[in-house]
């Protein structure tokens, strides 16, 4: 045990973290199910539309999908996500109909702002009842996900569509890329789209992965997840940790509200419903555990993504039926959770035999010791 | 606050509902010092400890340090260790999901972002200069405890502290580990750090202390010099008697009770932690397994327990072949097994105390036939008061006792189903020197009735007052057999080293 190659020490392999592992899973059956569905049904799975459809279509979900990581890493749950969505979508669309703002960019700044005072809001909120005052995470957020929609239905108890000139150009700005585009039947190139919300997805993604690796906040989440009293001795505040990540959570969930808009521009009291379920299933599915301290936003995009392809293909098979896109969902959930407790059981063996082996090998390096000391 | 002195903690109470942990403590450390905390189980040493660092809030009482004119208010651990006190906790506090250097680091410093690369430079530097055999990269859940302990001791005299604390850091070390902690412990001293040192190694307690405090049921004793208390004196103080038990302890005399009649016999057993080997053990018997850690001791027995996968092997019982390949079958064959780890296989944290205690019991007897709550009650009762176990009730959860009470009631858990042969990996660690003896005692006593017993401990001096034979162990193999006159420290470690000089 001289080790003065300490550099060496350093650059030496270690076996996958569970968090890397997860991941890796994850990230491996998005591929295998595309591939498959590529190879089976062919059609629109051959084009990179599809892969932005994908996002297209769930950039909201991968949004809340992340607001329900960091809470689930710190060993906390939030299921006010679904009905935050579906309050600012309201709150913002009437905001944008009877607003007599001059500007038009100046009114869907406004707009957004709104849309993030909410989010935050309910953040603020729940997270202060979480943290300082202990209440169940699981009785607030559902405490929360009934207010939201309560509030949605009294703002409005009828769907209310976007009029605003300015949103709808917005809702119709695209990101065009030609070289992934394809050509259609008729001769015209039909260039790649990418929405904007898909676009801030992939940004929400990629700076929550950034907090919860580089931040001493993101650190924290994830020692308080792992042994919250041992995060405690260690120094650090959980209190204020748990508070930040909820808070963060509202924001998400407040931008995926916005998002939603851009991408389907009209309030309806039952946007969103259930889309709660889907988060915990694609955060699950990415390799977060729900007992806290493993997890990865990475993960989580990914395991929205799978949520979505089995959509897609439910839809673009012949069992276009909501209840077997439902069960086919559940039956995934099953199948992943199986999995994860399966390779995590294998690991944990390897991982006793290499702390006796360990062990032993102390031992053998110290032939003096007898253990303990006497009394 | 006078000079040359620290920490001065004055009239420090601290209740617990149904108990009156600490009463009027008074506790004073000078700079470059060491100065031992000792008591029996349950007689407040960690609860002192936690009011100091903020993880209990105190009833009555004042705390100054030196640097912070007035009194100190420390509300949680974070204030403890930005003010300068740095807590190795008697329960292992680090996040199994973290890295090793990530456990070093963590709750440090006040930077909003985190440096992996000096993290892990900084941490592996240190790992090198203490000879912990662990990597900066590694997730602390793949380290032996022992190892989770080093790192625990190393991330804080790391930090730059004028008080430190150590709850009982030498449990699970060995002996090379320990006194590479003392000399981290005297570096420290030299350089004006004041060293709070719990443990119930008198031994070591003399190597190392200038001073030591005494703590006896919540109150304070009092404060003496090292060269003031002999460690009878100490002992007398702590339990509030003299201690002439030793004595009493030769009237049992070990192996009286043997029979000839073999219990247990095991032939080529082996499991997926162990090589197979043979081993049997006769009514009334107390045998041990020694050697260093690591050596497959603790594996052996629990093959015999079937508590890793049993890969092959015969065991008869009372002659007669049975299958023991789990716990379970083993229970009903009457083989009991108090784990070393009692973290991970032995307390259920949230349950009572009695619950705790007739847990084993119930499982033999099978769900269907709940023992009845008058009964629970009266098993509790006895064994609260054979072992002595502190706590405010039997409806206490077992994790509001002291670290060495919880071991107490897993031993009373073993010893109420009446096993036929009861197997005992490291009953004693974390238990104070009066209760030890009480447990060698107790041990013989049950051989006499006609138990047999499998004794493991790391102090061999322990061993040898109990058993009647050891069976030496290095590298996974039995080296030898010792018995009758053999059974000497200087024969046993002349065994556990090889044979040779
Ligand atoms: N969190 C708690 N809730 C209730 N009672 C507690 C709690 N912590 C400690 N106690 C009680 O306070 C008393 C003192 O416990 P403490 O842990 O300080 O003992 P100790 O001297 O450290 O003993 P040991 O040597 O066994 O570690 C015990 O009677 C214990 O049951
Ligand atoms: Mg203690």
């Amino acid at each position: 045990m001289s080790g003065k190659n300490g550099n060496n020490r350093l650059r030496a392999r270690e076996p996958l973290t569970d968090t890397q592992l997860l991941m890796y899973i994850s990230v491996g059956i998005f591929v295998v199910m595309y591939a498959a569905a590529a190879l089976t049904l062919k059609g629109g799975f051959l084009k990179p539309q599809m892969i932005f459809d994908l996002l297209n279509d769930n950039a909201a979900l991968i949004i809340i999908s992340c607001a329900l990581t960091i809470v689930m890493i710190g060993g906390g749950i939030n299921i006010s996500v679904g009905g935050v969505i579906g309050l600012t979508v309201m709150s913002c669309a009437l905001f944008l109909n009877n607003n007599h703002i001059e500007s038009s960019a100046l009114s869907i700044l406004v707009t957004l702002l709104l849309a993030l005072g909410i989010g935050l809001g309910f953040g603020l909120l729940q997270g202060f009842l979480v943290a300082h005052l202990e209440i169940q995470p699981f009785i607030v957020t559902l405490a929360g996900m009934f207010l939201a929609r309560g509030l949605t239905t009294i703002l409005s108890v009828n769907p209310v569509k976007v009029a605003h000139e300015g949103f709808q150009e917005l809702v119709k700005t695209k990101l065009k890329i030609s070289w992934l585009g394809y050509t259609a039947q008729n001769g015209n190139l039909i260039p790649a789209k990418i929405e904007i919300g898909a676009i801030v997805a992939v940004a929400v993604v990629i700076v929550m992965f950034l907090i919860l690796r580089y931040t001493r906040l993101g650190r924290n989440v994830y020692a308080v997840g792992g042994n919250r009293q041992s995060a405690l001795m260690l120094g650090i505040n959980v209190k204020s940790t748990v508070f930040w990540s909820y808070v963060i959570s509202g924001l998400l969930s407040g931008l995926a509200g916005f998002v939603f808009l851009m991408h389907k521009p009209a309030g309806n009291a039952s946007v969103a419903m259930r889309s709660e379920m889907d988060a915990i299933a694609s955060s699950i599915i990415g390799g977060t555990l729900l007992t806290g301290g493993v997890g990865n936003v990475i993960g989580t995009f990914f395991g929205s993504m799978i949520l979505a392809t089995i959509q897609k293909i439910i839809a673009l098979s012949p069992l276009n039926a909501s209840w077997w896109q439902e069960m086919a969902s559940g039956a995934m959930l099953s199948f992943f959770i199986l999995l994860q407790s399966l390779v995590l059981m294998r690991k944990n063996r390897s991982k006793r035999k290499a702390k006796q082996k360990a062990a032993a090998k102390t031992a053998e390096e110290k032939p003096s010791g007898t253990g303990g000391g006497t009394a | 606050m006078e000079d040359g002195i620290v920490l001065a903690m004055r009239g420090i109470c601290k209740s617990f509902p149904g108990v009156k942990a600490l009463n009027n403590v008074d506790f004073t450390l000078r700079k470059g010092e060491i100065h031992a905390l000792m008591g029996e189980n349950g007689a407040g040493k960690s609860t002192l400890i936690k009011v100091l660092t903020g993880v209990y809030e105190k009833d009555a009482g004042s705390i100054e340090i030196e640097g912070c004119p007035g009194e100190a208010h420390i509300h949680s651990p974070q204030q403890a260790q930005n003010i300068g006190i740095s807590t190795v906790y008697q329960e292992i506090t680090l996040c199994p999901n973290l890295t090793v250097a990530e456990n070093m680091f963590i709750g440090r410093t006040s930077d909003r972002l985190v440096h992996w690369k000096d993290y892990e430079k900084r941490a592996t530097e240190i790992l090198d200069n203490l000879g912990i055999p662990a990597r900066a990269k590694q997730e602390l859940s793949r380290c032996s405890l022992a190892v989770q302990q080093m790192v625990a001791i190393a991330r804080a005299v790391d930090m730059n502290c004028k008080v430190l604390i150590l709850d009982e850091p030498t449990s699970s070390l060995d002996d090379k580990e320990v006194a590479m902690l003392f000399q981290l412990m005297r570096d420290l001293r030299g350089r004006g750090v004041g060293i709070v040192f719990v443990t119930h190694f008198l031994e070591q307690v003399y190597e190392v202390s200038d001073r030591i405090t005494v703590l006896r049921n919540g109150e304070l004793v009092g404060e003496y010099t090292v060269k003031d208390l002999p460690q009878v004196e100490l002992v007398a103080k702590m339990i509030g008697k003299s201690l002439d038990d030793l004595a009493e302890l030769e009237q049992f005399q070990k192996g009286k009770g043997a029979q000839d009649e073999v219990v247990y016999e095991a032939e080529e057993l082996s499991s997926s932690e162990c090589r197979p080997f043979d081993f049997k053990i006769r009514r009334g018997e107390v045998n041990g397994f020694t050697g260093l850690l690591g050596s497959g001791r603790s594996e052996s027995v629990r093959a015999i327990f079937g508590a890793d996968q049993v890969t092959g092997g015969k065991v008869k019982i009372n002659g007669k072949t049975v299958r023991v390949s789990n716990p379970h079958e083993a229970m009903k064959n009457g083989i009991g097994y108090l784990p070393e780890d009692r973290k991970r296989d032995g307390i259920i944290a949230d349950l009572s105390v009695r619950e705790n205690i007739i847990l084993a019991l119930q499982t033999i007897r099978g769900m269907n036939h709940p023992i009845p709550r008058a009964k629970a009650e009266a098993f509790a009762d006895e064994y609260i008061k054979a072992l002595d176990i502190k706590t405010a009730s039997q409806d206490t959860p077992i994790k509001s006792l002291s670290g060495g009470n919880q071991q107490k009631v897993i031993l009373a858990r073993w010893l109420l189903t009446h096993p036929q042969y009861l197997i005992l990996d490291e009953p004693t660690r974390g238990i104070d020197v009066g209760t030890k003896l009480e447990i060698q005692k107790l041990v013989l006593r049950l051989a006499e009735e006609g138990m047999s017993v499998t004794f493991i401990s790391s102090e061999i001096e322990e061993m040898l007052r109990t058993c009647s034979r050891l069976i030496v162990m290095r590298d996974r193999n039995i080296v030898g057999e010792l018995t009758g006159d053999e059974l000497t420290q200087a024969q046993v470690m002349k065994t556990i080293a090889g044979g040779e000089e």
